[in-house]
């Protein structure tokens, strides 16, 4: 099942609708890393909502998501992870280090719209 | 460990390939469901079925998952074994240390999984595979 990616204004939107194989997952991350550059997008947001187990794959493919999109120079926020699913990835000891997460679709775009301007505000300083 | 005694509910999984281990996930959880498990204790079922599949994927290759409604007198309780023909745990002691597979590698995650459930069993022969038992009581 390909996960939709959706482009809105600077961003890429990636709402994952339905349980996933582990090669879906894969398919998603090679598709968002790619598309971030075709689209030109500052940053994106993997909507897991829908998703009632994040297990240790899915936990290190959503963090490989995030480093390899930082490394393309744009951020990742991670968003709606449910309360069990949270209280579950803790007892595995899946804490998805230095990965931004929101509670939403709505803290995630305010999350990048705050990166857009801190970025916004170091090049005035640069220049 | 208290003697669960199995009810008639019974689900067999093969696990070969990653496709088998949402199917795992989506009976446990239904499984648990049915029995009246809260919304947090079938999402803490099912991730350690889905982390018990993914070892036999990892280390064996193959194997299978059963999952069971059990009871212990009143209790009522769901119950996963996941059993393998693998190469087997040389050292079962270390294999539950915390953060003998930390959560930046994959696989294994056994303290984990005993987390998530209340009891959890280790058969496992060197050469020629393991079983795990791992149950979770209705609170």
């Amino acid at each position: 099942m390909e996960v939709p990616i959706l482009k809105q204004g600077p961003y890429l939107i990636a709402s994952i609708q339905t349980a996933l194989h582990d090669a879906d997952l894969l398919q998603l991350r090679d598709a968002i890393v790619e598309k971030v550059g075709k689209s030109r997008s500052r940053g994106v947001i993997v909507d897991v909502t829908a998703l009632d187990v994040i297990d240790s794959f899915s936990t290190r493919t959503l963090s490989d998501i995030a480093h390899m999109i930082r490394l393309r120079g744009a951020h990742t926020v991670i968003v709606g992870i449910q309360p069990e699913v949270a209280f579950a990835m803790v007892q595995l000891g899946l804490m998805l280090e230095d990965v931004a997460t929101a509670l939403d679709l709505e803290e995630g775009l305010a999350f990048l719209n705050e990166k857009g301007h801190q970025s916004e505000r170091s090049d005035t300083r640069r220049r | 460990m208290s003697a669960a005694i199995p009810e008639d509910v019974e689900e067999d999984v093969q696990i070969r390939s990653d496709a088998d281990i949402v199917i795992a996930r989506r009976r446990g959880r239904l499984l648990a469901e049915r029995s009246g498990f809260s919304t947090t204790d079938q999402v803490l079922f099912t991730t350690a079925i889905s982390e018990l599949a993914r070892n036999i994927l990892l280390y064996a290759r193959g194997g299978r998952i059963v999952l069971r409604q059990v009871r212990n007198y009143d209790t009522h309780g769901v119950m996963v074994i996941a059993s393998d023909n693998g190469p087997g745990i040389s050292d079962v002691a270390r294999a539950m240390e915390p953060g003998y597979s930390t959560s930046s590698s994959l696989g294994l995650g056994l303290p984990g999984v005993k987390r998530l459930m209340d009891e959890m069993s280790i058969d496992t022969r060197v050469g020629l595979g393991t079983t795990i038992t791992a149950t979770k009581w209705k609170r």
